[in-house]
């Protein structure tokens, strides 16, 4: 019988030209393959430079200049800067304007204290406290009240609007979202038949037409005094759409969960409280994160429905920017720039999530 | 360990910690058990044995009530099992119970899977918890990996620390679900060693599995069960000497021919 000596490791043998085997590992490893890389760089070629032209090398960068001035070739960014403010607030009051600040300030200041207390056992304290305090600070600037003037809600828009419908739906449904979900999965039958008749129902459902609901519907069903907020409404009808995805998000999250978790936890003597909120939920949110703020992703961009119901978002403000007589025809240049300000902003929440599930990865370290 | 265990190593055979009389058990139409009658006497060790689908797994399920059960009593250390939640609870909080497949609680750290129940069920400190905790990694020989994660363990040691989890409340009451069936051959031993220690400790334990070798050297009683029934039960040396019934002289070849 032969013995067989133990070999030596060796390094995997690296390609010469790295460039040139990358180019051909990736772009032209086949005939195929090289074709439609081809057709690509030609349409990029079509595409590319009439936007690169129309964007920069054609635009007009004089921000002093006005809408006859601008030339027609290329983009008139003097239109964004001179519209910069309605854009971010709105019809917001110009002298109270310092509110909408604050209340932006200090959430970054929030959440820069919180990432530096990342090891502190009191972190979750503080995030429970800014949670339940924050709401109150920013109602209390943005709407005023203590003293402060009332800024009345139809005057709220832009940016500011985008972002304030965005984090409610999104704080708001999250918790009610869990709650669906443990519903639909719930042993108790009214629990269950309830949260699937819900959760059916409002997916069963375009946004839109909830929104119209809300808004022109349901105030027939009330008497004249009782006619509440319009940004409340749309709030609502917003919160009560987005728990229904949540929920179905969070449901396949718990489905996720291998049987032998349960019975871990209950063989402890866990409560089901406990249970649920030590054991199944930590491990359920952590495999839905990606479809989670893709959900919040997508609700961030369905904000721009609640123009249906006359409230002013950063999309409608174009609309409304470019319909004063001053800045006629520069409807382009203000959805271009809506655009790229709302891809900053989802692009953020994506990698976000990316850095949210690697640090919740308990996989080798 | 054993002031870990708050138990004295007692004479075997004072009083029946568990009492199951007339235990029947269906999933839909499957009669999964019948007629199970069983006494285990404080700090006994039994193992049960026998093909797979014989329904070991379900019987030691039914005794910390993972597995409901439509007939007959289970009585555990004084608390009848009934559909009352908190007599569940409290069978619970003295019946401890090691997997198959581990279950350990893949988000925490291996200390923390330790100290879940300690502060969350027996209300205890932290610190407590932790200490104790620690005590008993130290005992399965695996302190050092005490913040890592479950699945940056082996699977031998994440046994061995399912079976520190489960001491860490301090049960009366071992159960073990096939322990080893799911680990690599070299890792079996590791477990097995765990466990004749901890058999050593006088503790109550009931163990499903295949390790005869394990049966020999720490049963006071085994178990063969077929078909939903106990069919015999002896001690080891006569249960592997003087097997009576064909189906365990069967069962015996197959399982020692290996």
């Amino acid at each position: 019988m032969p013995i067989y000596p133990l070999k030596e490791t060796r390094e995997s043998p690296q390609s010469q030209i790295k460039v040139l085997s990358w180019l051909k590992d990736n772009l032209f490893s086949s005939l195929s393959n090289a074709a439609l890389t081809f057709i690509a760089l030609y349409l990029i070629y079509l595409i590319l430079p009439p936007i690169l032209d129309w964007m920069i090398f054609d635009a007009n960068f004089d921000l002093t200049a006005d809408n006859d001035s601008c030339g027609r070739e290329g983009a008139c960014w003097a239109f964004i800067d001179s519209n910069l403010k309605m854009f971010i607030y709105g019809f917001y009051p110009q002298e109270e304007l310092w509110r909408v600040n604050t209340m932006f300030g200090i959430i970054v200041a929030l959440a820069v204290f919180g990432s530096l207390i990342k090891k502190s056992q009191y972190r979750a304290h503080y995030i429970i406290g800014c949670f339940l305090i924050y709401p109150v600070v920013a109602f209390i600037l943005l709407h005023g009240g203590l003293g402060l003037e009332v800024v009345g809600t139809d005057k709220w828009g832009g940016l500011t609007l985008t972002v304030v419908v965005a984090a409610i739906g999104i704080v708001a449904s999250f918790p009610l979202g869990i709650l669906f979900a443990l519903g639909r999965q719930s042993k108790m039958r009214v629990v269950r038949f309830i949260s699937v008749v819900y959760i059916e129902f409002v997916r069963g459902v375009p946004l839109i037409t909830i929104l119209f609901m809300a808004s022109v519907v349901l105030p027939l069903f009330f008497s004249a005094g009782m006619d509440f907020d319009k940004l409340l409404r749309a709030l609502i009808g917003i919160t009560l759409f987005q728990t229904a995805y949540i929920a179905e998000v969070i449901r396949g999250g718990l489905q996720a969960i291998p049987k032998g978790q349960y019975e871990a936890a209950d063989a402890a003597g866990l409560s089901f409280m406990k249970k649920t909120v030590l054991v199944i939920l930590p491990q359920a949110l952590k495999v839905s994160i990606p479809n989670i703020v893709g959900s919040f992703i997508a609700l961030f961009k369905d904000t721009t429905l609640v123009l249906i119901i006359g409230l002013f978002d950063m999309l409608a403000i174009v609309g409304a920017a470019t319909s004063n007589s001053s800045w006629l025809g520069r409807d382009t240049e203000g959805y271009v720039f809506v655009a790229m300000v709302i891809w900053v902003i989802l692009y953020s929440m994506s990698r976000y999530s990316k850095k949210l599930e690697a640090r919740f990865s308990t996989e080798h370290k | 360990m054993s002031d870990l265990i708050n138990k004295e190593v007692g004479e075997k055979g004072c009083c029946d910690i568990i009492e199951i009389s007339a235990l029947n058990k269906w999933y839909g139409d499957f009669h999964a058990l019948k007629d199970i009658d069983l006494k285990v006497k404080e700090g006994e060790i039994i193992v049960v044995c026998g093909p797979s689908g014989s329904g070991k797994s379900t019987l030691i399920r039914c005794v910390n009530f993972l597995e409901k059960f439509q007939e007959g009593s289970i009585v555990v250390d004084g608390t009848e099992l009934t559909d009352d939640v908190k007599k569940i609870r409290q069978v619970r909080s003295e019946v401890s119970m090691v997997f198959q497949h581990f279950n350990l609680f893949p988000h925490l750290s291996i200390i923390d899977n330790l100290t879940l129940a300690p502060i969350w069920v027996h209300n205890e400190t932290k610190q407590n918890a932790r200490d104790k905790a620690l005590q008993l990694l130290d005992r399965v020989g695996i302190k050092d990996q005490a913040e890592k994660y479950p699945n940056q363990l082996s699977g031998g040691q994440q046994q061995r620390v399912a079976i520190a989890r489960a001491l860490c409340t301090s049960p009366k009451i071992m159960l073990f679900d096939e322990p080893t069936s799911a680990l690599d051959p070299e890792m079996i031993s590791e477990v097995l060693d765990v466990m004749v220690e901890l058999a050593k400790e006088g503790i109550t334990m009931i163990c499903v599995t295949h390790e005869m070798g394990f049966a020999k050297k720490v049963a006071d009683r085994i178990i063969f069960m077929d078909e939903g029934q106990i069919i015999e039960e002896n001690e080891p040396e006569s249960f592997f000497k003087n097997p009576e019934s064909d189906r365990l002289k069967l069962f015996l070849d197959q399982i020692l021919s290996q």
